[in-house]
C-alpha cells in the first residue's frame, strides 16, 4: 500500500502581529509583541486586561461578494477561520470556487480540517435577549423566555426571539469548516477537532493521514480560535490559565515561557489555516512547497492535572507531560528519526509556569542532556495563547523558519531556565532540517508534528 | 504489508430507552416511544416542550464505588463513562479506576470521540449577564464580578468536551492518541470512522470511539427552536417523531451516549477477544453548498455512501450471495425534517440504484429522537445488534409514507430479515453539509 508524502504549500495566518504569515514572520524577527490591552471587550474586573487581539480584520474583503451577507452568521472564530483559508489558498497558488475559472484540483479531492473550540455566544446578543425576560423581581423567568402562552393562562414573553433565528449556527465549531469548504468548494473528507490547544496540531496530523492513505490531495487543516470574549476568558480563568496582573500596556512583560517567574497565561486570538498537500499534487502544479511533514504523533494524559479537581494528578505527571513525551516519540518514529535529528522546537510555552515545567519535562525526557543546545522558538510573548489557533501558528513559523533557515527572534522578560534555550534572543540563521513543533491542550490531549526540509 | 482489519469488540450505551444493552434492543423492536414532555425544567412556554430524555439512570449502577468522583460532573460526562463501562467491560478489557487488563499496552489504545458540549448552566449564567448589562452594553467589571459569584468553575471548564475524553482516559487508563471532533449530528459517527482509520494505519491498536451529548436544556433547545428545526407537536409528543411520514414537522430531540471499542483484528484474536462485526468502511465528505441548506440531491451524502462502500469493496448495484440487496440495513440519518429525510432517500436511491427499494433503511429517532452528537454512535450499535439478532428496528409513527422518501422505511413493526443480516450502514449528516457514513459487517474469519 503507497502512502502519499505530505507537504506544506500553504500558509493563511491571522494573528495580533496582523493579517498574513509575513506579518507574524517579521513581528518575531523583530520581536514585537501584539499583547495589548483589550479592547473589544470590557476588561476592567478581568484579571487580565492585556491580550492578543487581530487588529482590522475586514472579513468581506476576502469573500466572493455572493457570499459575503454569510458574514452576519459568523462568530469570531469563524470570521479568523475565513480569511486564514482565504489566504492559504492564495499562497499556496491554488484556483478555488471563490475564484474565477477552473479549480486547480476536483472539488471531492479537497478536504479540510479546521481545528476549533467552544464558541461562546456573543454576551450583548444574549445579554439582550435575556433582559427581555426577567420577571418583576428582576429575575430571568424562563416562562417569559418562551413564546407560547400555556394552556393554563401563563403569558409567554417572547425573550428568546431577540436572537436571530440562525444564532445556533453562528456558534457551531464545525461551523469554521463549513464556511470554508462552502466558500472554496471542499467536497472531500471534513471534520472538526476540539481539544483545545492541540487541536490544530492534531487536525494537521488528521490531514496528513487522509492524504497519506490517498482520500484527498490536499487539505485546509490548522485550526483558529478566539476566547477573547466574557465567557472564553472566564472559563480560562477557572481553568488556571490567566495571569493576574496588574500589567495595562505590554503582555510579553506578563506571559514568560519557561521561567519560574513568569506571571501566567495572555489570551490571544488567531486563524491559522495551512493548505497541506500530496507531494505528487505539489510537484505536479508546479507548487512551492514550505516544509515536509514527516512525523505525527498523539497521545492522552490520564493522571495528568485536570482544573476540574476530579482527581490528584501523579507526582510523576507534575514534573514531566507524559503525554507530550509520548507524543513526541510518537512522530519521530512515524518520521523514522532519531530525537538527535531535530534541530528546534516549537513549544507551546504558555509562560504559565506549572504548565511550563510539565512541559519542559517532557521534551527533558526525549531529548536529555541535548535539551540546553536546541533552540525553540516561543510564541505566547508576541501572539498569546490563542487555543485552538495555535498550533497552526506554531506550524507556520516552523515551515517558514525551515524555507528561510532562519530561527525567528525571542521576546522574553523573565529568566527563562527550565533547562531549554527559551531565553531573550535575536533571530538568526541556522542550518535547520527537522523541526519539532508540540503541545499539550487543556484536557491532557497531546501532538506532535515534524517539519522538514522538502 | 498486508491490510490491518478493524473490529468491534465492545459496545455501550446511554439511550433515553434505557442502558442496558438487551432491554434497549427490545423496546427498539417493540417499537416504544421514549418521547415524553420534559421533565428537567419548566419547558410550558417553550414551542418545542417535549423530547427524548434519559430518565432512570444513575451513574453508581453502572460503575459502582468508581461512580464517586463524578456524582456532580454534567449529564454528558456521566452518560459517557456510562457507555465506555459497559463497552469497555463487554471487550473484557477492565473496569473503571482498576486500569487496562490482559496484558494491553494503554499508549496503544486511543480515544475519539465526538463529545458535545455541556448542558449551560443557565440560571447562573443569565444572572451573570444581566449583572453586567445596563441595557446598551456589557460592564465588564460587574459581569465578572457576578460571574465569580456563581458560576461554578468545575461546571464550567467541563462545558468544553475534550473533558470527556480527560475523564474516560483517566478511568480507564487510557494513553493512545485522543482526539474529540464536533461535527454537530455526525460527530459520533465521524469519531468512529476516524478512530478506524487510525487503527488501519498503524496509530494504534484499540481505540475507544463514540459520543456523548445532552442539549435537553433551556438554550440547547432554544437554538433549534429559533431555527424552527424541531417538531412542536404538544398535543402529542410521544407521536411527535415521524421520520419519512408526510406529516412530519421537525426533529425531537433525545441524549444519551454510545461507545464501541474499535480494535485492530489479530489484536483481537491473539487475546480471544469476542467480535460483534468488523468496520468494512468509512466515508466522509462536506456538502460545501449552504449553511442552511443540503445539497437537493443529495449529492455530499452520496458521497460519503459510497465512499464507505467503495472500501468496504461493496458494488451498490450488485446483488449479494444470496441474491439480496448488497446491504440489509441503513441506520439513516432519519431525523423527521422536512428537509433530510427527503434527501436522505434521494441520495440512497441514487446510490443503490434499482436495488434501493430492496434495502431496509429505518430510523430509530422516531423512537429515541435525536442524540445529536452521540446519535451517530448509538445508531452504529443498532447496526451491531442487527447483526447479531437479524432483526432490524422500525421506523414507528409512519403511516403516510411520503413519495418524496419512499423507500423500505420499515414502517411500525421490526422485522425478521431473511437470511440474516450481514452489512449494515449507518448515515449521520451535520448541519453545515457534513456527511458521515460507515459500513460495518458481520466478521466471519
Amino acid at each position: 500500500m503507497g502512502r502519499s508524502n505530505v507537504v506544506i504549500t500553504g500558509l493563511g495566518v491571522v494573528s495580533a502581529l496582523g493579517i498574513g504569515a509575513d506579518e507574524l514572520w517579521k513581528g518575531l524577527v523583530e520581536g514585537v509583541s501584539g499583547l495589548r490591552p483589550l479592547k473589544h471587550m470590557d476588561a476592567n474586573g478581568f484579571p487580565c486586561g492585556v491580550g492578543g487581539e487581530v487588529p482590522d480584520l475586514a472579513v468581506r474583503d476576502y469573500l466572493p461578494k455572493s457570499y459575503r451577507k454569510a458574514t452576519k452568521v459568523m462568530a469570531r472564530d469563524i470570521e479568523l477561520a475565513v480569511v486564514a483559508a482565504a489566504l492559504a489558498v492564495k499562497d499556496a497558488g491554488l484556483t478555488t470556487r471563490a475564484d474565477e475559472g477552473e479549480p486547480t484540483l476536483p472539488a471531492g479531492r479537497l478536504g479540510c480540517q479546521i481545528g476549533a473550540g467552544l464558541i461562546a455566544a456573543e454576551t450583548a446578543e444574549l445579554s439582550r435577549a435575556l433582559a427581555a425576560s426577567v420577571n418583576d423581581d428582576g429575575v430571568f423567568d424562563l416562562g417569559l423566555w418562551g413564546t407560547v402562552d400555556s394552556e393554563n393562562g401563563r403569558k409567554a414573553g417572547g425573550g428568546m426571539n431577540h436572537l436571530p433565528p440562525l444564532w445556533l449556527l453562528k456558534y457551531l465549531p464545525n461551523m469554521l469548516a463549513c464556511h470554508v469548504t462552502i466558500v472554496h468548494g471542499a467536497e472531500g473528507p471534513s471534520n472538526t477537532i476540539t481539544c483545545a490547544e492541540a487541536s490544530a496540531l492534531l487536525s494537521l496530523g488528521e490531514s496528513m493521514r487522509v492524504i497519506a492513505r490517498g482520500d484527498a490531495d490536499a487539505c485546509f487543516s490548522g485550526g483558529a480560535e478566539s476566547k477573547l470574549n466574557y465567557m472564553g476568558v472566564q472559563r480560562l480563568d477557572f481553568a488556571g490559565r490567566v495571569a493576574h496582573t496588574d500589567e495595562r500596556e505590554d503582555g510579553s512583560k506578563v506571559t514568560m515561557p519557561f521561567a519560574t517567574d513568569s506571571r501566567g497565561g495572555v489570551q490571544g486570538e488567531a486563524g491559522a489555516v495551512l493548505m497541506v498537500e500530496s507531494e505528487s499534487s505539489a510537484t505536479d502544479r508546479g507548487a512551492a512547497v514550505y516544509a515536509k511533514v514527516s512525523g505525527f504523533g498523539a497521545a492522552q494524559s490520564c493522571q495528568g492535572p485536570i482544573g476540574t479537581g476530579v482527581w490528584e494528578p501523579s507526582e510523576a505527571e507534575l514534573t514531566c507531560d507524559e503525554a507530550l513525551a509520548d507524543a513526541i516519540a510518537g512522530a519521530l518514529r512515524d518520521g523514522g528519526l532519531q530525537s538527535d535529528a531535530i534541530d528546534a522546537i516549537v513549544p507551546l510555552g504558555l509562560g504559565v509556569p506549572d504548565l511550563d515545567a510539565r512541559e519542559a519535562g517532557a521534551l527533558k525526557s526525549v531529548f536529555g542532556d541535548r535539551l540546553g543546545d536546541l533552540p525553540t522558538i516561543t510564541l505566547a510573548p508576541n501572539v498569546g495563547n490563542c487555543s485552538a489557533g495555535q498550533g497552526g501558528l506554531m506550524v507556520a513559523v516552523a515551515a517558514m523558519a525551515i524555507k528561510r533557515q532562519v530561527l525567528p527572534g525571542r521576546i522574553n522578560h523573565g529568566a527563562a531556565d527550565m533547562g531549554l534555550d527559551a531565553g531573550r534572543t535575536k533571530a538568526s540563521e541556522r542550518l535547520m532540517k527537522h523541526i519539532l513543533v508540540c503541545a499539550s491542550g487543556l484536557g491532557g490531549q497531546s501532538a506532535a508534528l515534524i517539519l522538514s526540509a522538502p | 504489508m498486508s491490510e490491518r482489519r478493524v473490529v468491534i469488540s465492545g459496545a455501550g450505551w446511554v439511550t433515553p430507552l434505557g442502558y442496558e444493552g438487551d432491554r434497549v434492543w427490545s423496546r427498539l423492536m417493540a417499537g416504544e416511544s421514549a418521547i415524553a414532555p420534559i421533565r428537567g425544567y419548566d419547558a410550558e412556554t417553550l414551542a418545542t416542550n417535549f423530547a427524548a430524555e434519559v430518565t432512570d439512570f444513575a451513574l453508581d449502577r453502572v460503575l459502582g464505588e468508581a461512580a464517586k468522583p463524578y456524582a456532580d460532573s454534567g449529564v454528558g460526562i456521566q452518560f459517557a463513562l456510562a457507555a465506555a463501562c459497559q463497552a469497555m467491560c463487554m471487550a473484557q478489557l477492565g473496569e473503571p479506576g482498576q486500569g487496562l487488563t490482559g496484558g494491553v499496552d494503554p499508549r496503544r489504545f486511543g480515544v475519539y470521540l465526538g463529545a458535545g458540549e455541556g448542558r449551560a448552566d443557565l440560571a447562573n449564567l443569565a444572572a451573570t449577564c444581566l449583572a453586567g448589562w445596563d441595557g446598551r452594553e456589557v460592564n465588564g467589571a460587574a459581569w465578572s464580578s457576578e460571574a465569580n459569584k456563581r458560576l461554578s468553575a468545575k461546571r464550567e471548564i467541563e462545558q468544553e468536551p475534550h473533558v470527556v475524553i480527560s475523564y474516560v482516559a483517566h478511568a480507564f487508563g487510557l494513553r493512545g492518541p485522543a482526539f474529540n471532533c464536533m461535527t454537530a449530528c455526525a460527530a459520533s459517527t465521524q469519531a468512529v470512522g476516524e478512530a478506524f482509520e487510525l487503527i488501519r494505519y498503524g496509530d494504534a491498536d484499540l481505540m475507544l470511539a463514540g459520543g456523548s451529548h445532552s442539549m435537553i436544556h433551556p438554550l440547547g433547545m432554544t437554538g433549534f427552536i429559533r431555527l424552527t428545526a424541531m417538531s412542536t407537536r404538544r398535543d402529542d409528543p410521544s407521536t411527535a417523531s415521524r421520520p419519512f411520514d408526510s406529516s412530519r414537522d421537525g426533529f425531537v430531540m433525545g441524549e444519551g451516549a454510545g461507545m464501541v471499542v474499535l480494535e485492530e483484528l489479530e489484536h483481537a484474536k491473539a487475546r480471544g477477544a469476542n467480535i460483534l462485526a468488523e468496520v468494512a468502511g468509512f466515508g466522509s465528505t462536506a456538502d460545501a453548498f449552504r449553511i442552511t441548506d443540503i445539497q437537493p440531491d443529495g449529492l455530499g451524502a452520496q458521497a460519503a455512501i459510497r465512499r464507505a462502500l467503495a472500501q468496504a469493496g461493496i458494488d451498490p448495484h450488485a446483488r449479494d450471495k444470496q441474491g439480496r440487496a448488497p446491504v440489509q440495513y441503513i441506520s439513516a440519518h432519519g431525523t423527521g425534517t422536512q428537509e433530510n429525510d427527503g434527501i436522505e432517500s434521494k441520495a440512497v436511491r441514487g446510490v443503490f440504484g434499482d436495488l434501493a427499494p430492496e434495502v431496509p433503511f429505518s430510523s430509530v429517532k422516531s423512537m429515541m429522537g435525536h442524540l445529536i452528537q452521540a446519535a451517530g454512535a448509538v445508531e452504529l450499535i443498532t447496526c451491531l445488534k442487527a447483526i447479531e439478532t437479524g432483526r432490524i428496528p422500525p421506523t414507528i409513527n409512519l403511516n403516510n409514507l411520503d413519495p418524496e422518501c419512499g423507500l423500505d422505511h420499515v414502517p411500525n413493526q421490526s422485522r425478521e430479515v431473511n437470511g440474516g443480516v450481514d452489512v449494515c450502514l449507518s448515515n449521520s449528516f451535520g448541519f453545515g453539509g457534513q456527511n458521515d457514513t460507515i459500513c460495518v459487517r458481520k466478521f466471519t474469519g
